[in-house]
């Protein structure tokens, strides 16, 4: 295959998380009236709790640890625009709470992570992997 | 009971569902003659056209209520499309209620009809990260992936099993057994769906509905206009819920990748918000219902909305399956139609199909798959983007 080679540090989302491996964050934005997150970053520019009229957004790194909601496999190939390798080779993801955001954040799961050694209500980190295309990502890892 | 406000339910017909792969014009207008001949009354007597749109190649404009008032033969009558994904078929049955109501008109066609691609509902193609719906597609993310993380949650916390969840297709397999517009006419076993491939741990194959082409139609009409045909005692539409939901969300819904921040507001599950409004327009409660078609997209969520449409306590939803109140014969059956699992989804069609089997419930014309003195029905279904509805049915 003569694939342009991917620069291992080309995010899959552009500004949607920070390139930094050791501890990479995800970006969201917070109403500054009311105080309310925003992952992906609210870009309407208005506020949608229904009871701001905030218009006013500052960066906001999220946490990167929370508890686990639940998880589960993508064992079936994904449609485009999901780039899977040959022969496809499934998955997990999770559903992490932010305890201090007050939000659920989906994330594929850390590669080589098992499925039947999870439980709701684990702590789970945030760390950055490469998609099958070579595209780093930000996914949930049981947190050491 | 605020009865001034209902409407009556004068015909209701249907296509099969299947994979035809023939228009869905054609489907619809088989769906819209059969109400028709139900209702006894003419085409040209229709005063209204509603109908109930999808979404093909990003581009709306052919599954339109005037396509089916053309195919039937253009004569003249009022005219709406609706959008509003799985919702699509309450939305354009809101807005005949509407104009009956409001004096416009005295009596309407409702109808949808699909004809669906093959295998995963999948995004328009491009580049386009301000699309919540390509985004999760592009992490790998597909519809199963929401149903399966709520099912293992279900798990987690209430201690639900994936036996349990086979016990919802072997139920709703038995259930649509009986029905002649099911695409899937087939029993299964708990074996059965333990055998067949895994999807999205922990839903297997089975687990999960297809996707259908299908077409289903209701001939309504004001009260007086029913009394006039001497059909004063037609099941009626007590309820339409199409409520938004509430922000900030309590649940991941798809296609989002993030559930709302609950910092400011608390968190609110939009699932049980489109019930409570439909009993509350009702003047009816939850312990009067006799039978629910809900959309059992999976089989755990079939779970879910027995809870939310509180017809049991969080979490007993399960119990109450294991203990046959939801199977035909029990107190409570839940999806009589046979369900998702029986027919697959085909979203512009599915919310009328619903009110088609609630119609048949309550008439006393289901046949083997017959409620026994069922008097109120409850449907409840949700879709992409906000939309969800739950329509209350009774005589």
């Amino acid at each position: 295959m003569s694939e342009p080679q991917i620069k291992p540090s080309t995010p899959v989302l552009e500004g949607w998380f920070t390139l930094d491996e050791a501890a990479p964050q995800l970006l969201g934005n917070r109403c500054s009236a009311c105080g309310t997150y925003y992952f992906p970053k609210l870009k309407t520019g208005y506020c949608r709790n229904p009871d701001c009229e905030g218009e006013v957004f500052e960066e906001a790194p999220l946490s990167r640890s929370g508890t686990l909601w639940s998880f589960t496999s993508a064992s079936y190939q994904p449609p485009e625009p999901y780039v899977a390798s040959e022969p496809f080779q499934p998955f997990g993801i999770a559903a992490v709470e932010l305890a201090h955001e007050r939000m659920t954040v989906l994330g594929q799961l850390a590669s080589g992570t098992d499925l039947r050694t999870l439980k709701a209500g684990m702590q789970m980190e945030l760390v950055l992997e490469p998609l099958d295309d070579g595209k780093l990502t930000w996914k949930w890892k049981v947190a050491s | 009971m605020s009865g001034d406000r209902d409407i009556a339910i004068l015909g209701v017909g249907m296509h099969p569902w299947g994979k035809w792969g023939r228009n869905f014009v054609d489907y619809g207008v088989k769906a819209a003659r059969d109400a028709l001949t139900d209702a006894g009354i003419r085409w040209r007597d229709v005063q209204f056209v509603s109908g109930a749109a999808t979404i093909r190649n990003g581009y709306p404009g052919q599954v339109a209520g005037a396509t089916f008032a053309q195919a039937l033969g253009w004569q003249g009558a009022q005219v709406n499309t609706s959008y509003a994904a799985c919702a699509s078929g309450s939305q354009a049955l809101a807005a005949a209620r509407s104009k009956i109501l409001s004096g416009e008109c005295e009596v309407a066609l409702v109808v949808g009809a699909d004809t669906t691609p093959k295998g995963f509902l999948k995004p328009a193609p491009g580049e386009r990260p301000d699309d919540p719906d390509w985004v999760r597609f592009r992490l790998g993310i597909t519809n199963p992936t929401y149903f399966a993380l709520y099912a293992r949650r279900r798990m987690e916390i209430y201690g639900d099993t994936q036996e349990d969840f086979a016990r919802v297709k072997v139920k709703n397999a038995a259930h649509g057994f009986e029905n002649p517009y099911a695409r899937y006419r087939k029993q299964f076993t708990a074996a059965d769906v333990a055998a067949s491939a895994m999807v999205a741990d922990p839903l297997r194959l089975m687990d999960i509905c297809a996707t259908s082409d299908g077409a289903a139609a209701l001939i309504v009409c004001s009260v007086e206009y029913a009394r006039k045909l001497g059909r004063g005692d037609a099941p009626r539409i007590a309820a339409i819920s199409t409520v938004t939901p509430s922000f900030a969300s309590e649940l991941l819904e798809m296609p989002d990748i993030a559930t709302d921040s609950a910092v400011a507001c608390a968190p609110q599950s939009f699932r049980a918000a489109l019930p409570r409004k439909a009993y509350e327009e009702a003047g009816i409660g939850p312990e009067d219902v006799n039978v629910a078609e809900v959309y059992d997209l999976s089989t755990a969520l079939e779970l879910d909305w027995i809870e939310d449409l509180q017809l049991c306590k969080r979490g007993e939803a399960a119990a109450m399956l294991r203990e046959g109140i939801t199977t035909l014969g029990g107190r409570l059956p839940v999806n009589p139609s046979g369900g998702l699992a029986c027919f697959g989804e085909a979203v512009p069609a599915q919310a009328l199909a619903q009110v088609c089997e609630l119609t048949w419930q309550l008439r006393g014309q289901a046949g083997k798959r017959q409620v026994e003195n069922a008097r109120v029905g409850i449907t409840a279904n949700q879709g992409l983007f906000g939309h969800g509805s739950s329509v209350i049915v009774k005589r």
